[in-house]
């Protein structure tokens, strides 16, 4: 009987865990955690914040999840390092493992501020307990400063907009989520939000700290009385490294998510994906691609071969009302339509004869469809390429690919 | 598993499926009273009309499911072959319609939260509404 044994309990361990049972029901699978709960979906923490998610509907699968499965959860424990056949908790105590699984995620990443250390409320937006201490200290007019225009400061930024706290956003790049957007996008998002009161304060960044007010590079300073840092996250790669397995941006396995080290694998966030838009290797921090990884993990792991293949950087996210969807690489030729006044954009990038990559911005409608040209790398050669800029439709491809993607039927 | 399928030759683009379909999801005793007093339920099958050919789309109950796999907060999954959204989960991040290669999640006007076709296992109706109402057999329901 095969133990098998999980560090980490969100998106890529679920998927595992998942991917051990539909092809192993008898071997025994403990995950450690050292989050206190039962499986929760961490995007979903802005919402609680929000108070639009209560929290019996945090939980990422049902109550009974573990015991359906048969898995034993060690909540409140660190795995400390990881050996040949064992992990060493924290306290100690030694766990035996034929196969491992690290789907340890990441961390905020909080740069070296001068002066942080002076900030008493100073808080990170990475788990439930982050966004449970700060809910205990956000009032009606609390002066919130945001360090970050990423997708996450955004996330922390919106939620607390609903509290009606006095919000000011800082970030150093010169545009705001400058990793899914492009200029335009950016300039339309940020009039959105700013319509709303939240206030932006761009290519700029902290220069020193005190208790309750930033000073700025660009010598304004900003009064808060809560702090919220969010410039990035790092993989948690540590484990592995001190193992001996190879890490590099990201911890490296191969598209089975096995590691460098023997019997054992890792997915998710703390993994280095191979991006098939860019050809490039690189960390995608995204939950369908934890989940995804870490199911073909637990494959592999029960004896089942699976691979992971045709990732790409995709997400899905609205801000304060306006949705966007975005997918792919940017690099190539770009047909763009845009009516700002409406908050409506489109872009379509192509390169090699490829749709490459897209950002759709308030109608979003069937994106999907651009994804899937992206990643089955569907030539544009054999698609209406003028209704495939219309809009995203079954009907630009031609007759025996749509008969077989929606009929099951393959023509000779 | 017996799915829904659509013959694009057979199509007459009437949008009937379509009306069918939201009826029998909003939850009225009929169609008038679906749509009456400035209601407009939204379909979960969608007509694609071109010039020479139609066709209606709608989920395709993938064995490789990119939308359950992808959601984030396990509002969809899948029961006996079937994919459905448990609603009241659903926060209305859009990562299904970013993943479904058919196009086929559906965007709710009214909530924001997303809406499939669930074979209509949910609304008692018995076979699927589009099935039933389509004039010209155009859509069957059928092991392949
Ligand atoms: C505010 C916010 C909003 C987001 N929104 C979206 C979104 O809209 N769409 C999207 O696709 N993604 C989103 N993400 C990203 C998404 O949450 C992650 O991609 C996903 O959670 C990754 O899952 P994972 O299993 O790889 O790791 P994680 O979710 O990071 O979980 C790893 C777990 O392992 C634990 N752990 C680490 N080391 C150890 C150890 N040594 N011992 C024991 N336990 C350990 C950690 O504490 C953590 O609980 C968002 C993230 C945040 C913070």
């Amino acid at each position: 009987m095969n133990r098998y044994v999980i560090i980490g309990n969100s998106a890529a361990a679920i998927g595992a865990i998942q991917g051990i049972r539909s092809a192993d029901t008898e071997g025994s699978i403990t995950v450690i955690t050292d989050e206190p709960y039962h499986t929760y979906s961490r995007p979903l923490i802005s919402y609680w914040l929000e108070g639009k998610v209560a929290d019996e509907n945090m939980y990422y699968r049902d109550k009974n999840f573990y015991t359906d499965n048969n898995v034993e959860v060690l909540y409140s424990r660190r795995a400390e390092k990881i050996g040949k056949s064992h992990v060493t908790l924290d306290g100690g105590e030694k766990l035996p493992f034929d196969k491992l699984l690290a789907a340890t995620g990441s961390k905020p990443f909080v740069p070296p501020m001068k002066g942080l250390d002076k900030v008493k409320n100073s808080f990170t937006f990475m788990t439930w307990d982050s966004v449970k201490a700060i809910k205990k200290k956000v009032k009606k007019h609390t002066k919130v400063l945001i360090v970050g225009a990423g997708l996450i400061g955004l996330k922390a930024a919106e939620a607390l907009y609903h509290l009606d706290a006095d919000i000011t956003v800082v970030d150093l790049a010169d545009r705001i989520l400058p990793s899914i957007l492009d200029e335009d996008a950016g300039r339309i998002m940020q009039k959105h939000i700013e319509s709303k009161g939240t206030k932006f304060i761009l290519g700029t960044s902290v220069e020193e700290f005190s208790e309750k007010s930033a000073k700025l590079t660009n010598g304004d300073s900003v009064d808060f009385d809560l702090l919220i840092v969010a410039v990035g996250v790092r993989p948690n790669t540590e484990l592995i490294s001190q193992a001996g397995g190879k890490v590099d941006k990201g911890i490296i396995t191969d598209d089975t998510q096995l590691t460098t080290l023997k019997n054992v694998y890792a997915a998710g966030d703390c993994t280095v994906s191979h991006d098939c838009s860019s050809d490039t290797d690189r960390i995608l921090a995204l939950l369908p691609n934890a989940f995804m990884q870490g199911e073909v993990a637990g494959k592999n792991m029960a004896g089942v071969e699976a691979h992971y293949v045709n990732a790409i950087p995709m997400n899905a996210i609205g801000f304060y009302g306006l949705h966007i969807i975005t997918a792919g690489s940017y690099d190539g030729e770009a047909f763009t339509e845009q009516d700002a006044e409406k908050e409506v954009y489109k872009k379509l990038v192509f390169k090699d004869g490829l749709l490459k990559g897209y950002i759709l911005m308030g109608d979003v409608a069937r994106a999907g469809i651009y994804t899937s040209m992206i990643k089955e790398r569907i030539p544009l050669a054999d698609v209406d390429v003028e209704l495939l800029k219309t809009r995203p439709q079954m009907m630009m491809f031609g007759r025996a690919r749509r008969l077989e993607k929606l009929g099951g039927i393959t023509q000779e | 598993m017996k799915k829904v399928y659509v013959n694009e030759d057979w199509c007459l683009a009437c949008h009937l499926c379509e009306y069918y379909c939201a009826a029998a999801n909003s939850g009225a005793e009929n169609m008038i009273k679906a749509f009456s007093g400035g209601k407009k339920p939204i379909p979960r099958i969608k007509v694609e009309e071109g010039s020479a050919i139609n066709f209606a789309v709608q989920c395709r109950h993938c064995d490789e499911p990119a939308c359950v796999k992808g959601c984030i907060t396990g509002a969809l999954s899948v029961k006996d072959g079937v994919i459905s959204c448990d609603e009241s989960r659903c926060v209305g991040c859009y990562t299904c319609v970013l993943s479904c290669p058919y196009g086929c999640i559906v965007i709710s006007d009214e909530s924001k939260v997303i809406q499939k076709c669930d074979l209509c296992i949910k609304n008692n109706n018995g076979d699927p509404a589009c099935v039933k109402g389509c004039p010209n057999g155009a859509i069957v329901l059928e092991e392949r």
